[in-house]
């Protein structure tokens, strides 16, 4: 116990400086949100390289959470979905119901190229479409896999701050 | 019913409604700087309870009238409990309801509630929540009591009121054995019920860890809002409870505002100190396994058990 102890007090802290809000123009959902909104992520058929992303962005570095982001464990509980990878057939109807589980006012994040054109995966015989052609999608982040740079920005013009 | 009583039972629901989600976010963000993060802002949950409060409020098909009701019964308990328990003034706005089996009862109430509400939804994660929160619950219940009865023995009163007034009066109490072990498992208890590690960790995304998160994962909006607030309601209610019954100095005995400002400050530094303790405590923690639980609160009761002991032999 000692050991961590001192451990945590030579790390101090690791978060890098926040850069720069991206918020030019709050969209009247993200002001109703009001600076909190808590997040499920769907994997609606990803090769895991963007939940590796997902998973530093809400990391000691980046901290998503400084922002007021949070990762949930229920739709019923969530703002937000981040969808990552294509729809694949199997999970074109889950995906569909997680969307309805969440209590409005309601947002859809395409996390990575995949989630916003199908990516490599496009014309593949168990690919339903893009995120897009399932539900309704709010915001998008390119990359393959986006940086988690790029996933804080994201999720930081829902929270406004 | 006298006036100092009418004071406190006013001040009192009021300061734990405002404080508990500070207290919340207090604990989440010494969490996060010990862990290298720069955390929300204390007044994160606020934020949270702001927003849900103005969502669109979903009950899940097939529940039934158990489900709604449950977070206005959990609310309703933790705030009667606010009311009369003696946080801020010795005198209680309801004398007999100060009472440790009441208080402890009402407490138990939120809890089963809860618990019933769980196992309406239907879903297979509510109802295992359910099951884990009654196995820690029928552990937890009996060493409350009996720590908080090893307290009453000596001043021959079950009045939390007299208690609290008996230790202020007679400051050796305090470091007697009776206390020390009471106070021990008491504070094990008190993890054990408000579902912080090494029980049940409160910012798990795993179901099969859950305990407390699994019954509630079908509320949604303000509902959830309700949850959430009593949760944390309920922590404040525990630690004040802590804090008064075994250093219960500053709590005003007379109805003057300068003796209710110090009263309303000294409950604010004492949960506000202890919380901060049991978030810099769970860092050092992993959670333990759900079968070694009840091994950890047997201790504990046996703990409470000589202290109940001790209050008549060593009287």
């Amino acid at each position: 116990m000692l050991g961590l102890l001192r451990k945590i007090r030579r790390t101090g802290r690791v978060a890098e400086p926040a850069p720069p809000s991206p918020v030019v123009d709050r969209s009247a959902v993200a002001a109703e949100l009001g600076g909190s909104v808590q997040i499920r992520h769907v994997d609606a058929g990803s090769c895991n390289g963007c939940e590796v992303e997902i998973g530093s962005a809400f990391g000691p570095v980046y901290d998503a959470e400084r922002y007021g982001a949070r990762l949930v464990a229920s739709p019923r509980h969530a703002d937000a979905l981040v969808v990552t990878g294509p729809v694949t057939r199997n999970m074109a109807e889950p995906l569909r119901r997680t969307y309805e589980a969440v209590p409005g006012p309601k947002l859809v994040v395409a996390v990575g190229d995949c989630a916003r054109n199908c990516g490599v995966f496009a014309g593949a015989y168990g690919v339903a479409g893009a995120v897009r052609d399932v539900v309704p999608v709010d915001v998008e982040i390119a990359g393959c896999p986006p940086r988690p740079e790029a996933i804080v920005e994201g999720l930081r013009k829902l929270t406004g701050r | 019913m006298s006036a100092l009583g009418i004071v406190g039972g006013v001040v009192q629901p009021v300061l734990i409604v405002a404080g508990s989600p500070l207290l919340v976010g207090v604990m989440r963000q010494v969490r996060a700087r010990l862990e290298g993060r720069a955390g929300p802002g204390v007044g994160q949950p606020w934020r949270d309870l702001r927003k849900l409060f103005g969502k669109e409020r979903i009950s899940p098909r097939g529940t039934s009238e158990v489900f709604r009701v449950a977070p206005l019964v959990l609310v309703a308990t933790t705030l009667v409990v606010a009311v009369v328990t003696p946080f801020v003034t010795t005198d209680s706005a309801v004398d007999p309801v100060a009472d440790l089996f009441a208080v402890v009862a009402l407490l138990a109430l939120g809890a089963v509630t809860l618990a019933l509400a769980g196992l309406d939804t239907g879903t297979a994660f509510g109802g295992m929540g359910s099951s884990r929160e009654m196995t820690i619950l029928a552990l937890v219940e009996p060493t409350l009591l009996v720590s908080i009865f090893a307290l009453s023995v000596r001043v021959g009163s079950t009045n939390l009121g007299a208690i609290v007034s008996a230790t202020l009066h007679d400051p050796v109490r305090v470091i007697s054995p009776v206390s020390l072990l009471a106070a021990v498992a008491l504070i094990i208890v008190i993890v054990a019920e408000t579902g912080r590690l090494p029980v049940d960790n409160p910012s798990t995304h795993l179901e099969l860890t859950m305990v407390h998160e699994a019954m509630v994962l079908e509320y949604a909006g303000p509902d959830l809002a309700l949850v959430e607030l009593a949760s944390a309601m309920r922590m404040s209610v525990f630690l004040g409870l802590l804090a008064n019954l075994f250093l219960p100095w500053g709590i005003a005995s007379t109805a003057t505002p300068i003796a209710l400002l110090v009263g309303v400050l000294a409950l604010i530094i004492k949960v506000g100190l202890l919380g901060v303790l049991l978030a810099a405590g769970e860092v050092f923690l992993a959670k333990l396994r759900l079968f070694r639980v009840p091994e950890l609160l047997a201790g504990s009761f046996l703990l409470s058990l000589l202290a109940v002991a001790a209050s008549f032999f060593l009287a």
